[in-house]
């Protein structure tokens, strides 16, 4: 009873924070909003004793991802004004395809029961000493080996491709080349003119 | 208990949200970035119910997939969109209009 109660807690709150993702004037606050969503589908996430998952999302999503979002949308000067005009415009087409899809898969999982199992059962506990981490481990590092070092490689490809993305020669930057400045040899620095001695006046 | 229907429409409310979100923010194009993460953590949320219901760890190992994917997807994304307000002082999604699209 006491993890059904939580659940709804938890759901009202993610309903609430998605709502407060689209609605909010400010990309500020649709940003926290966001961060609120992450945290709380974690801690649903807890409740499915997907654990792992849950840390991680909290970890990634809103230690590095939530943290770029703020980030850049502090960093650019951005016209709200113009942004929002029109904002109510197709808000009745939005609306109306959202209340479609509720309306779709709502129906279809509860006329079918959940898809072939038998959704109003709750799921079977897990044995005493069981380890997500250590399971979802086992997994990631034998069947899944493959496709985890396909995933380590494309996050690198997205940090190399975000760096030259963004990164930008400026003209006129005074910089120290140090390589340079070893390398220099004597004659581009030094000139000797020859000349007749001075008489002392 | 949580039933499996309940979560599978707690995901399918958070899905059809962001989906408005898209069509209500359709100039700003740091909502629709956002808007995007909300739909694919939607989405990692069924994978998650069933994974659970099903006693099957693949659905998991998917899910830390899809995180991945996403994390990359959004890093690329604000970079263009850096360059973008760079080069056109503007992340109005209607000032994109070099191609004729």
């Amino acid at each position: 009873m006491l993890i059904e109660a939580l659940f709804y807690v938890f759901a009202a709150i993610l309903v609430a924070a998605s709502l407060a993702v689209i609605t909010a004037r400010n990309p500020v606050y649709s940003a926290l909003a966001l961060v609120m969503c992450f945290v709380t589908s974690a801690a649903i996430w807890l409740l499915l004793e997907a654990e792992f998952l849950a840390v991680v999302l909290v970890l990634v999503y809103v230690g590095a991802v939530m943290v770029l979002f703020l980030f850049v949308i502090m960093m650019l000067d951005i016209n709200l004004a113009e942004l929002r005009q029109g904002f109510t415009r197709f808000a009745w087409l939005g609306w109306l395809t959202a209340l479609a899809v509720i309306v779709e898969i709502v129906g279809v999982v509860w006329a079918r029961g959940g898809l072939g199992i038998d959704a109003s059962r709750g799921a079977l506990p897990a044995p005493a000493g069981y380890s997500n981490t250590l399971e979802l481990g086992r997994v990631l590092y034998t069947r899944y080996a493959y496709p985890l070092e396909l995933a380590a490689m494309l996050l690198l490809v997205a940090i190399v491709a975000a760096i030259a993305l963004t990164m930008r020669q400026r003209a006129g930057l005074k910089y120290q080349d140090v390589s340079r400045q070893v390398a220099v040899r004597r004659e581009q620095r030094l000139r000797i003119v020859k000349m007749d001695a001075e008489k002392r006046p | 208990m949580i039933t499996l229907a309940q979560l599978l429409t707690l995901s399918a409310i958070v899905f059809s949200l962001a989906i408005a979100g898209i069509f209500l923010n359709r100039k700003n194009m740091i909502l629709l970035l956002m808007c995007v993460e909300l739909l694919l953590l939607a989405a990692n949320f069924n994978f998650i119910a069933f994974s659970r219901y099903l006693s099957d760890i693949n659905g998991q190992v998917f899910v830390f997939f899809v995180l991945t994917v996403a994390a990359a997807e959004s890093a690329i994304g604000l970079a263009i969109l850096v360059v973008l307000f760079r080069e056109r002082g503007s992340i109005n999604v209607e000032d994109l209009n070099t191609l004729k699209g």
